[in-house]
C-alpha cells in the first residue's frame, strides 16, 4: 500500500495539532514520525490508524479514500504507547482478539487461531507466558504482547506510539534491534512515533521531523543528520553549538573563523551557525584560522568524551565530541589552551526582523579537512 | 542473623489516648447504629416469632414487598442503562456542557428526597402541567406505581454513573481503541473490552443503587397517595402501620428493610475486599 497525505490540518481547541502535513508513506518502508511532545506526531498516527480524522485534507491508498474507510477496516496493526493490552485477559486471549471479533464467515477455525498465535508467541519470543495476564509481564514482555497482537491480524501497516518510550534504557536499545530485525523479515510498512532522535536515526529507512504541527524535513537519516533543513531540525537531532555571525569588510566573521565564500552575494548581514560537536577541529594547525579556547573541563562518558569549552574572545561556550581514546593522544587536560576551528557548518541567514531563512541554507565546509 | 522486628513501644500517654478515641467511636457507633438496628429486631421480635410471621404475612405486607421489588427491579435496571450512558458520555467525549451534566448528575444528591417528589406532582398531578392532559387520556401516575418509579429512578440516578466516572477515566480509552483498530464493532469493543474492565464497579454501583431504592422513603411519600396495598412500598408500610399503633407489624417490615441493608454491607464489604482496586475509591456521596 501506497499512502498519499496531502495538506492535512486538525485543530483541537485552541491548539493546531496539524498543519499542512503533506507526506507519502512508500510500500514496505520504515518510517519514523519525529518531533517534541505537541508537534502533532501523535494526531498524525491517529489519523492513519482510524481513530482520529482531520478538519482537511486528504489521505489516499494506492489512489482511494483512505479516510473513508473506518477503523477496523483499515487493516492496521497497531501499538500504542501504554500497550493497552486489555487487563481482563490472557497473553492468548489477547494476542487473538482480533481474529476472534471477525465475522464469522471470515474468522478462522478454533485449531488456526491457536495455531496462529503460537506461532506468533514464539515469534515476539513469549513461548510459555500465554496464560499469564498483562499485570504479569514486565514491560518489555507486554510491549511484544501488544506487537503480537496487532501482527496477529495480519496488517497492511504497523504503527507503533512512542514504542519503547515506557522501557528502560537497555532493553529499549535490545527490542530497538530487534524490531529492526522484525520489519526487515516481515517487510511490512511500519510508521512509528518517537521522541527519541537517536532511536528515529537508527531505526528508521526515512525521518519525518515534526515541530507544532508541520513536517521540518523528510528524508534518510543520513540526510536529516548531516543536512539538516531548519534551524528546528539543526538543534533537535543531536547536539549542536549555535551561535551567530556578521558581515564586515572581510565577508562573515566570527573572530578569527571566517567562512570563505558567501552564496549570498551580500543580501544578507547577519546570519545563525550551527557546528556539530564532532565537527569541532582540536589543535588545529597554526596556518589555519582558528578560536583561541580554553578547555573548561572533559566529561568522560564512556567511548565518548565530551569538552566544554570556552572562546574568550566571543564570551562563547562550545561542547566538542571526541573519542575517548584521542584524549590522551592529543594530551587533553582540563585548563589548557586549545586553537579550535569548525571542519563544517550549516549557515542560515537572518532577515531583518531576525527570522532564519531555512530555504537559504548554507552547508559550509572546511577547504582542506583534516583529521582531528 | 535476623532480628525479630518489633513495632516501636507507644509511650503511654499517647497509648491512653489511643484507647480514648478507640472508645469513643465504639461508643458513638453502638450508640447511634447498632442499638437502633438492635431495637428494629428486638420490637420486632417482641411477641414471639409467630405474630411476627403473621405480621409479615398480612396482604398488606405482602404487596408492600412486592411493590417494593418491582420498583426496584424497574429502577435499577433504567439507572444502570442511563448510569453507563452517562459516565461514557463523561469519560469519553468533549463536549459543550459536559460540567453542566456532571452537575446535573449530582443533583438529586443535592436536592431534598421531599422536593424532588414534588416536582413529579407539580408535573403529572391533577393540577400539573401535564395532569389534564394525561386524565383526559386515562394515563395514572401520580398514585401510582408509575409516579413510585419516576421518583425512585429519580432519587437513585446518581449511584451508577458516578461509581463508573472515576473508573472510566482513570482507565482511559486506549483499550477500547485497541479493539476498533483491531476490528471489533462498537458492540464487541463494549462487550468484550468496556464492560469486563467496569463490571465490579457496576455491580457495585447497582447494589447502593437498588439499597436507595428498596429504601426510598420521602419522594416516594409524596408521590405515592398511600393507598395501602396498591401504592405503599415497605418503607411508606411501616410508617403507616407505626402510626397505628402497630407496633409489631411496622418493626417487622422494618426487620426486613434492615435485613437489606445488613446484606448489601456485606456484599458491599466483599466487593471492597477484592475488587477495592477496581472500584472507585470513594463511594458516592449524599445520604
Amino acid at each position: 500500500m501506497t499512502l498519499e497525505l496531502s495538506r492535512l490540518h486538525r485543530r483541537f481547541a485552541g491548539f493546531q495539532a496539524l498543519d499542512d502535513v503533506s507526506l507519502s508513506i512508500a510500500p514496505g518502508e520504515f518510517l519514523a514520525l519525529l518531533g517534541p511532545s505537541g508537534s502533532g506526531k501523535t494526531t498524525l498516527l491517529r489519523i492513519l490508524a482510524g481513530l482520529d480524522y482531520p478538519d482537511s485534507g486528504s489521505v489516499l491508498n494506492d489512489g482511494e479514500n483512505f479516510l473513508a474507510q473506518p477503523a477496523r477496516e483499515r487493516r492496521i496493526g497497531m501499538v500504542f504507547q501504554h500497550y493497552a493490552l486489555f487487563r481482563h485477559l490472557t497473553v492468548i486471549e489477547n494476542i487473538a482478539f482480533g481474529l476472534r471479533v471477525r465475522p464469522w464467515r471470515s474468522r478462522p477455525s478454533r485449531g488456526e487461531i491457536r495455531a496462529r498465535v503460537d506461532r506468533l508467541l514464539r515469534r515476539v519470543q513469549l513461548e510459555g507466558l500465554g496464560k499469564r495476564f498483562p499485570a504479569q509481564l514486565s514491560g518489555g514482555q507486554r510491549q511484544r504482547v501488544a506487537l503480537a497482537r496487532a501482527l496477529a491480524v495480519e496488517p497492511d501497516m504497523l504503527l507503533l506510539d512512542e514504542p519503547f518510550g515506557a522501557l528502560d534504557a537497555q532493553v529499549r536499545v535490545t527490542l530497538r534491534r530487534w524490531l529492526r530485525q522484525l520489519h526487515e523479515e516481515l517487510e511490512l510498512t511500519t510508521v512509528f512515533v518517537t521522541h527519541d532522535q537517536e532511536e528515529a536515526l537508527e531505526l528508521a529507512d526515512r525521518v519525518a521531523v515534526m515541530n507544532q504541527g508541520r513536517i521540518e524535513q523528510v528524508g534518510t537519516p543520513e540526510v536529516i543528520y548531516q543536512q539538516p533543513a531548519t534551524p528546528f531540525v539543526c538543534e533537535f537531532i543531536g547536539k549542536v553549538n549555535r551561535f551567530n555571525v556578521k558581515r564586515g569588510s572581510q565577508g562573515f566573521a566570527a573572530g578569527a573563523w571566517t567562512p570563505e565564500f558567501d552564496p549570498w552575494q551580500g543580501r544578507f548581514s547577519e546570519a545563525i551557525v550551527y557546528v556539530r560537536p564532532e565537527q569541532l577541529r582540536l589543535a588545529a594547525p597554526a596556518s589555519q584560522p582558528a578560536w583561541e579556547a580554553r578547555l573548561r573541563h572533559i566529561y568522560l562518558a564512556g567511548s565518548v568524551a565530551h569538552l566544554d569549552l570556552h572562546v574568550a574572545s566571543l564570551d562563547l561556550s562550545l561542547e566538542a565530541d571526541i573519542a575517548s581514546e584521542d584524549l590522551s593522544r592529543l594530551g587533553l587536560q582540563a585548563g589548557m589552551e586549545l586553537r579550535v576551528a569548525p571542519r563544517g557548518a550549516i549557515l542560515f541567514p537572518l532577515d531583518r526582523d531576525g527570522r532564519p531563512l531555512s530555504a537559504e541554507r548554507w552547508i559550509w565546509q572546511a577547504r582542506s579537512p583534516v583529521p582531528a | 542473623m535476623t532480628v525479630p522486628l518489633r513495632s516501636r513501644p507507644v509511650a503511654w500517654p499517647r497509648r491512653v489516648l489511643h484507647a480514648v478515641l478507640i472508645a469513643l467511636a465504639l461508643v458513638f457507633l453502638l450508640l447511634f447504629l447498632v442499638m437502633p438496628l438492635a431495637t428494629v429486631f428486638v420490637e420486632a421480635f417482641r411477641q414471639g416469632v409467630a405474630p411476627y410471621l403473621d405480621s409479615i404475612r398480612q396482604p398488606e405486607a405482602l404487596s408492600a414487598i412486592k411493590l417494593t421489588l418491582l420498583v426496584a427491579v424497574l429502577a435499577v435496571p433504567l439507572n444502570v442503562l442511563f448510569g453507563i450512558a452517562a459516565a461514557w458520555a463523561m469519560t469519553r467525549f468533549q463536549f459543550r456542557g459536559k460540567a453542566l451534566l456532571g452537575a446535573l448528575i449530582d443533583l438529586p444528591f443535592s436536592v431534598s428526597p421531599v422536593v424532588s417528589g414534588l416536582v413529579y406532582v407539580l408535573l403529572f398531578g391533577a393540577q400539573g402541567w401535564f395532569g389534564p392532559w394525561l386524565d383526559s387520556h386515562g394515563i395514572k401516575i401520580i398514585f401510582a406505581v408509575p409516579a413510585l418509579v419516576l421518583a425512585t429512578i429519580f432519587v437513585t440516578l446518581p449511584f451508577v454513573a458516578r461509581e463508573l466516572i472515576p473508573l472510566m477515566q482513570a482507565q482511559g480509552s486506549e483499550e477500547e481503541e485497541a479493539a476498533r483498530v483491531l476490528g471489533a464493532s462498537a458492540w464487541q469493543m463494549f462487550f468484550r473490552v468496556t464492560l469486563p474492565n467496569i463490571r465490579w464497579a457496576l455491580l457495585y454501583g447497582v447494589l447502593l443503587c437498588n439499597a436507595r431504592a428498596m429504601g426510598e422513603f420521602g419522594a416516594v411519600s409524596v408521590v405515592s397517595g398511600h393507598i395501602r396495598g396498591l401504592t405503599t412500598t415497605m418503607p411508606l408500610e411501616v410508617e403507616m402501620r407505626y402510626n397505628e399503633y402497630e407496633y409489631v407489624g411496622a418493626f417487622a417490615v422494618a426487620s426486613l428493610l434492615a435485613l437489606l441493608a445488613l446484606v448489601t454491607l456485606a456484599v458491599k464489604s466483599l466487593l471492597e475486599w477484592r475488587y477495592g482496586d477496581e472500584i472507585a475509591a470513594h463511594a458516592p456521596g449524599g445520604h
